[in-house]
């Protein structure tokens, strides 16, 4: 029996065809998932990411902590509500999921992980959590909502407190803070701007409420998957896993080698491939013919074969989009062939980001 | 959920098949079928004159989520495809019985559709 959100009741009602994921009875969509995604890029929409884990950490050593558990730095948290999305590795540099920490003060951070892999990593950050005497909650009463699209943070503010709505309004990117008991974060998953916002559970169905009555279209994890696949963005399990560096998943850009005297748990075994030379690479495919790129077909390169991780059609594009990973020589190439079928369709080898903000990248 | 058009035949794999005035067979997948895939993307179709046999894998519909093949209900040669699902393979979701029908054959034998499930049965079969 997979396990509800708060708001399982509010997705029936609204006749969500439900699918699990990750143990979790979740939506997929409503109706159309191509038109949950247009609504987030040109509008607003909504997404129930409550199956997403919220893991509080307290101690007077928590910087510390992060710092050595993390492969991003922590350091660069320097004012309250910031957020750093990073991986946590394993000693050998295999990825244990991916995740976003919010400094809340010295003694407070806040970490939000993937729902299939809330036990082991729970189970991870408790064994190492110990020596530095850290306290960890696991936040079962929180519930959490993203609302993603150019009129996404329009609309939460209006729902927010009077008083508070300049203050959260003013708010960067990957930035924080609470009103009236909400917790309200400029994130999201979709390449859109907006709030992802983590609200106590008995409280959320009202919030969706108030939200649908604003307009604001409910989105299932089919349009969640195309806006995120989109905006370049990697998804735990299909992307990366255990097996597979952040070197490797495109994911340079979020390990913090300087400096060089922070200790993080993987550093050795990433250095090691980064001298050694990064085997395989991670790259966009475009694919111009007709068809779909999908998880598991094989992409055929100047230098080997290859494999392709997320695959789907984008919906922003009109055509298939992907991201492979392919023998590193071969990822500056133009284009490679994709095995659909026994059929080998060309496709172009670009950078793995296709729509950022309602518009194309390639 | 659309009510089942009377008269059509099935397979259980969600294809349905109609007998024409010319004898001739058109085939198209169910409603509830375009509701599991969801928004579809793309169809590959059959090449006109190519024979299946009954059961074959004989054409593919793809939506965002996922790739399923289309199996033939009856023997026979492809004799005209919808190509117009080339360019709007959203009209398989709204419109499955009707102008989302994939292609059309010559059956082998006429009498073999009689043996396909029919709309009670299939009904039945997915209820």
């Amino acid at each position: 029996m997979p396990a509800q959100t708060p708001l399982h009741a509010n997705h029936l009602e609204l006749g969500a065809r439900m699918v699990d994921f990750g143990g979790w009875d979740m939506p997929l969509h409503y109706g159309s998932q191509i038109d949950e995604h247009h609504a987030v890029r040109r509008t607003a929409g909504m997404f129930d990411v409550s199956h997403m884990c919220v893991v509080d950490l307290a101690g007077g050593r928590c910087r510390e902590f992060l710092r050595f558990l993390l492969a991003n730095d922590v350091a660069k948290l320097k004012v309250s509500g910031k957020a750093l999305y990073s991986c946590m590795l394993n000693a050998q540099g295999g990825v244990i999921d991916d995740l976003i920490v919010y400094f809340r003060d010295e003694s407070h951070f806040r970490v939000v992980v993937n729902a299939a892999t809330r036990d082991k990593d729970i189970a991870w950050i408790r064994r190492h959590a110990e020596a530095f005497a850290i306290s960890v909650t696991v936040r079962s009463d929180l519930a959490m909502v993203a609302v993603q699209g150019p009129e996404a943070r329009a609309r939460v503010l209006a729902l927010l407190p009077e008083a508070d709505r300049e203050r959260i309004g003013a708010l960067g990117r990957f930035a924080a803070a609470e009103s009236d008991g909400l917790f309200v974060a400029r994130t999201g998953y979709t390449g859109e701007d907006g709030f992802e916002v983590i609200v106590p559970a008995g409280r959320v169905a009202a919030f969706w409420q108030d939200l649908l009555a604003a307009g604001v279209r409910p989105c299932g994890l089919g349009a969640r998957d195309t806006l995120r696949l989109e905006a370049g963005m990697n998804l735990y399990g299909q992307d990366m896993d255990e097996e597979t560096t952040p070197l490797e998943a495109g994911l340079a850009w979020t390990v913090a080698f300087d400096p060089a005297d922070r200790d993080f748990i993987g550093r050795a075994a990433l250095e090691a491939q980064r001298s050694g030379g990064v085997p395989r690479l991670l790259v966009g495919l475009l694919m111009d013919e007709k068809g779909v790129l999908r998880h598991g077909q094989v992409v055929l390169t100047s230098a080997g074969e290859g494999v392709v991780l997320s695959g789907t059609f984008s919906p922003t594009l009109g055509k298939a989009i992907g991201f492979a990973r392919v023998p590193a020589a071969a990822a500056g190439d133009a284009g490679a062939t994709v095995d659909i079928r026994g059929r080998q369709v060309p496709v172009r080898i670009v950078k793995p980001v296709f729509v950022r903000e309602g518009k194309a990248q390639v | 959920m659309s009510t089942i058009p009377a008269g059509l035949k099935f397979l259980k794999s969600h294809e349905w098949a109609r007998r024409e005035a010319d004898g001739s067979v058109t085939v198209g997948i169910s409603d509830h079928a375009q509701g599991l895939l969801g928004d579809l993307v793309y169809v590959e179709l059959p090449a006109v004159g190519k024979h299946f046999d009954g059961g074959a894998a004989c054409a593919v519909v793809e939506s965002v989520k996922a790739a399923s093949d289309v199996y033939c209900p009856v023997a026979g040669t492809v004799t005209r495809v919808n190509e117009a699902l080339a360019d709007k393979p959203e009209t398989v979701n709204g419109d499955p019985w009707g102008e989302g029908w994939l292609f059309v054959i010559t059956p082998d034998e006429a009498a073999a559709i009689d043996a396909l499930l029919d709309v009670e049965a299939y009904a039945a079969s997915i209820a």
